[in-house]
Parts: structure tokens; C-alpha cells; sequence
């Protein structure tokens, strides 16, 4: 019997390998925005689950907010890594590096 | 089966932000049909949009607590507060940024439109009375912000900050949310009244942790270390009317997010929350003075010197007293008449087209612009906490909070950061007033005259009259508890 348990641990799994996803990448800034989409994938996940166990549809409705903000989340980092990528000619995560310190 | 809602919810509370949301959407067809012709007209109508949000706010009744949308948005003396100073620093970075602008000819309408988005997003963000609307808040007020973090797109710097700020902002919602998940899975309710009433002092592991992860969110959006990675490339990065902005108003939404949750949810679980804000106090204040000591840009000094201040705010948050929350609130009043106060100056360090930003470039600037550099120097001092500078009382409030919630350590370890923070802002007078003068700057713009003159009063005069902000404050600490 798949309980609610499992459905926390699958998430609680995407949510690390998302972090980890933009900490230790050092290749490509597209990985770092699909890593955020794991992460928000996975809070769904959470968001569902506790909705079903709880029996309550706020968790669902939480849900498709988080699904519509990363739908407009993406757009934008998008967008920002196209400009990024005219002015510096490279989307290399080591090369977001002009200022330091 | 719940009866379905026919009424319609009461709109009086969210007034100002009804008025702002269908302003701005009127603003954005005017910028969009007159194209870049518009960008004077929309300028003028974003300011008159945040002043006029600001009157409706400022006429909200104080005394009572009004919530609204089922319970997802609340109207009391603590919202009345944060959002003025909200739309003070907003109305404040549109008119820093004109002139800044239209010199480097990145002049275009979509820059008030987007400040006054940001807006509506923290004052969601400081009414929540829900973890959706809180969420929803924050995420209006990020996704605008990312955009002006990069909003001078052909220059490297600029995008830059905007990747970077978007990368890890997003983390940091990630971060908030899954904590969210958490406290909603543990408890059953999103709403903040529901959770108070869920939880009680023995709170498991689950809430726990998702308490932890909303604590590392919303020090994300604050830049309270160990999260402040972001803030000192985006500041320096960042066109300095944008860097003002984001040093000034979601500083403000940020503090009012971060005490709504913990102080209007989670007030029986003091015990786990406030360990870790003591921590994150410690380590802001610490990071923040040593920390700043080699910046030899401005922007940079002042993105160190903001998480300092967080810091401080913070230790009010930690005694999680009502005289605390009063601290914080007159803390941020005052952080952000000093905070606009810097930029307005640092903004008008120009000659001929050209920004400087380096703090060599103020040398000698008593002998040049005697009334700058003795402005700047009130800056300084009242941010170093020299009495009877407005910056002192900040300190003073907070530090008194703290020692009478038992946290002695944590106040004193204050005060020794801000002797050391000290040493930075006193170099800043020492150079302007000791060192060789330089070519003159042009004359300042008259909208960074109007800032600097007002956030000038605030802080040099703030000792002769406290007692209407510190009464607001103390309303508005009053109304959470």
C-alpha cells in the first residue's frame, strides 16, 4: 500500500536533487531553471498528497497557483537569460561571474 | 457540502491595492499606444498612483482589525504602517530615477509600470493573512523585481545581477514553499489564525522543519545572512535608482512578511523560531560590519551595510515581544529614511555623463558640495548610531527589547558590531571632510533634492518629534498581538 509517507520521501528526494541541481552544477544556466521546476514540482507533490490525506481541497488549489507563478517564473528567467546571453555571448554557469567578491 | 459564497467579499480593505492594480493596467495601455513618447506621462501617473495609494492607506482606520477575501487578507495598524513606508520608497525610487535614466538612455515606460507591480505584490505581501496570499505577494513582487534587476539590457552588469537575482530568488520561493507544504501538511489549514490554533508548544518534527525552511526563505528575500549571497553583486550590479529601490521598499515588505508569519502564525512555537533568528541576527550584524570594511564601491558598501541593519531588525524579531516588534518597526522607518537618504547622494555623484561610485570619488566633497557632505555625514553617523541621530534610537529600541526578553548576549553583541561598523562609516566622513578635493559634481536633480531633503529631515530632526512615528509603531506592534 503506497501511503502518504512515500509520496513525501518521492518529493522530499525531487526537492534535494533540485538544490542540489543549482549548487553543484557548473555547466549550464539551463540546468539551474529546470532544477527550479524540480523544486516547485515537488512542493506539488507535497501539496497533493496532504490535500488527499487531509481531505481537504486547499492543498489542490495551492497547487495550481504554484503550477501558474512557475509557468510565469520560467517565462521570466527565460527571458532574462536571453538578454544575459546577447550581452556575454555565453549561458556557461562560470561565466556569470563579472562581479565578485 | 459547504454552502457556496454569493456575496461578493467586502473591497474596502484592499482599496489602495484595487487602486494601484487598475492604475497601473491603465498605464500600461497609455505606455503601450503612445509608445516611447509616453514615458514622461507614465512617470507622472505611476507618482500620482503611489501617492494617492498612499492617502488611501494613511485613512484606513487604525483601531480595528479587519480581514477580508475569507480570511486571506488583513487590514490592521501594522499593515497601515508597513504599507506607507512601502509606498514611500516606491513613490521615493521613481523619482530617483528619472534623471539617472534618461542619461544613460535606458528611459522607457515599462520602469514605473514595473515598480508599481512590485508594489501591489509587498502590499499583499505585508496584508497576508494566508500562506497563498503570502505566497502570491511575494512571487508579484519577485518576478517585477528580477525584470529591473536587468532592466538595463545591453549592459553586462545589469543582466548579470537579473540572472543572478532570479536564480536565487527562485530558490529562496522554492525554499518557502516547500516549507509552506510543510506547516499546511502538519497543521491542515493554510490560513494564519487556522495554524496558531493548530499548534501547540510540543510541535513535531514536520512543522519543525518546515518552520526552518520558511525561516530560510524569507531570509533570502531580506538578505539576512547565511542567505545573503545575492545582495552584493545585485546591488552592485543593479542601476543605482533600481539598487535604491531594492534597498528600500521589499526591504520593508521582507521584515512585514517575515513577522506576519512568525509572530501571526506561529507565536506558541516561539521556542524553535526564535533560536534561529538569534542566530541569523548574529551572523547579519557580524558579516555585515567586518564584512564591508574593504568595499571601496559604494554600492557595495551599502549592500553590506543593509544586511548589518537587517541584523538589527532582526533581534527585535528575536525578543518576539510587542516591544520588539515596536523596535523593528521603527528600526525599518528609520533604515529607510537613511537608506534613501545615501542613494540620493550617491546618485548625484556625476559630471559630465559619467556615474562615480567608488568612495575615493567622494574625497574631499565638504569643499565642493559643503551641504552633500554634511548630509551624507548625518547619513553616515546616524547609520554608525551616533546620538541623537535618528539611527541611534533604531538601535536603542531593539537593544532595550532584547534585554528585556532575557537575549543580554544578543544585544551586546550588537552594540560591539556597530562600534566596528563604526570604523566604515566614519572613513566615509573622514574622507569627504579630511581628504583632497576633486572636480565638482553637476547640480543635483529635483527629485533626488526632494528625497535627500526629506529623509534628511527624518534623520537629523527625528530626536525633537518621536513621538508620531513611535506611537504608529507601537500601534502597529500592538495590532499583531
Amino acid at each position: 500500500m503506497i501511503g502518504l509517507s512515500h509520496y513525501l520521501t518521492v518529493a522530499a528526494i525531487l526537492f534535494t536533487l533540485g538544490v542540489l541541481g543549482i549548487f553543484i552544477n557548473r555547466k549550464n544556466v539551463i540546468v539551474i531553471l529546470m532544477s527550479v521546476e524540480l523544486i516547485l514540482l515537488a512542493v506539488n507533490i507535497n501539496f497533493v498528497a496532504f490535500s488527499t490525506h487531509l481531505n481537504d481541497i486547499t492543498g489542490q488549489v495551492f497547487a495550481l497557483f504554484v503550477l501558474t507563478v512557475a509557468a510565469a517564473e520560467a517565462a521570466i528567467g527565460l527571458a532574462i537569460l536571453v538578454v544575459f546571453f546577447r550581452n556575454r555571448g555565453s549561458i556557461a554557469v562560470e561565466d556569470v561571474s563579472v562581479m565578485k567578491g | 457540502m459547504p454552502t457556496v459564497q454569493t456575496v461578493l467579499p467586502s473591497l474596502t480593505p484592499l482599496l489602495p491595492e484595487l487602486v494601484l492594480a487598475v492604475g497601473v493596467m491603465v498605464l500600461i495601455l497609455y505606455g503601450s499606444f503612445r509608445g516611447e513618447r509616453s514615458v514622461e506621462g507614465v512617470n507622472v501617473g505611476a507618482l500620482l498612483l503611489l501617492l494617492l495609494a498612499l492617502f488611501l492607506v494613511m485613512s484606513q482606520p487604525a483601531g480595528t482589525k479587519v480581514t477580508t477575501l475569507s480570511g486571506a487578507f488583513v487590514q490592521d495598524a501594522f499593515s497601515k504602517v508597513m504599507k506607507s513606508l512601502v509606498l514611500l520608497g516606491s513613490a521615493a525610487t521613481i523619482l530617483l530615477s528619472r534623471d539617472y535614466f534618461q542619461r544613460a538612455k535606458i528611459d522607457r515606460f515599462e520602469f514605473p509600470i514595473l515598480i508599481v507591480l512590485c508594489t501591489i505584490g509587498m502590499m499583499v505581501m505585508v496584508s497576508a493573512n494566508d500562506l497563498i496570499a503570502l505566497y502570491l505577494g511575494l512571487e508579484l513582487q519577485s518576478l517585477a523585481a528580477y525584470v529591473i534587476a536587468a532592466f538595463h539590457r545591453d549592459d553586462l552588469k545589469s543582466t548579470e545581477a537579473g540572472l543572478k537575482y532570479f536564480v536565487l530568488g527562485a530558490l529562496s520561493s522554492g525554499m518557502l514553499l516547500y516549507g509552506a507544504s510543510l506547516i499546511y501538511g502538519f497543521t491542515g489549514t493554510v490560513s494564519f489564525p487556522g495554524i496558531v490554533s493548530a499548534l501547540h508548544e510540543d510541535a513535531g518534527f514536520g512543522i519543525v522543519l518546515g518552520i526552518v525552511f520558511v525561516a530560510a526563505g524569507v531570509s533570502f528575500k531580506m538578505s539576512a545572512v547565511p542567505f545573503h549571497m545575492w545582495t552584493p553583486d545585485v546591488y552592485e550590479g543593479s542601476p543605482t535608482p533600481v539598487t535604491a529601490f531594492f534597498a528600500s521598499a521589499p526591504k520593508m515588505a521582507a521584515v512585514a512578511m517575515t513577522v506576519r508569519v512568525f509572530i501571526g502564525a506561529l507565536p506558541d512555537v516561539t521556542a524553535i523560531w526564535q533560536q534561529i533568528f538569534v542566530f541569523v541576527a548574529i551572523a547579519s550584524m557580524t558579516l555585515g560590519s567586518f564584512a564591508a570594511i574593504g568595499q571601496r564601491n559604494i554600492k557595495r558598501l551599502l549592500a553590506y551595510s543593509s544586511i548589518g541593519n537587517i541584523g538589527y531588525a532582526l533581534i527585535g524579531l528575536a525578543a518576539g515581544s510587542e516591544e520588539g516588534i515596536r523596535g523593528v518597526v521603527i528600526y525599518m522607518i528609520i533604515y529607510l529614511a537613511m537608506t534613501l537618504g545615501a542613494f540620493a547622494i550617491l546618485l548625484s555623484m556625476r559630471r559630465r555623463n559619467e556615474m562615480f561610485e567608488t568612495i575615493e570619488d567622494l574625497s574631499g566633497l565638504s569643499r565642493t558640495h559643503p551641504w552633500l557632505a554634511f548630509c551624507l555625514a548625518m547619513m553616515m553617523f546616524s547609520l554608525a548610531g551616533v546620538p541623537p541621530l535618528a539611527g541611534f534610537f533604531g538601535k536603542f529600541y531593539v537593544f532595550a527589547a532584547a534585554i528585556k526578553a532575557g537575549l543580554v548576549t544578543l544585544a551586546v553583541i550588537g552594540v560591539v558590531t556597530s562600534v566596528v561598523g563604526a570604523y566604515y562609516y566614519l572613513r566615509v566622513v573622514k574622507i569627504m571632510y579630511f581628504d583632497e578635493a576633486k572636480a565638482p559634481y553637476e547640480a543635483m536633480a529635483p527629485g533626488l533634492r526632494i528625497v535627500l531633503f526629506l529623509s534628511s529631515v527624518v534623520v537629523i530632526l527625528f530626536w525633537l518629534l518621536p513621538a508620531p512615528l513611535v506611537g504608529a509603531a507601537g500601534a502597529a506592534a500592538k495590532s499583531l498581538f
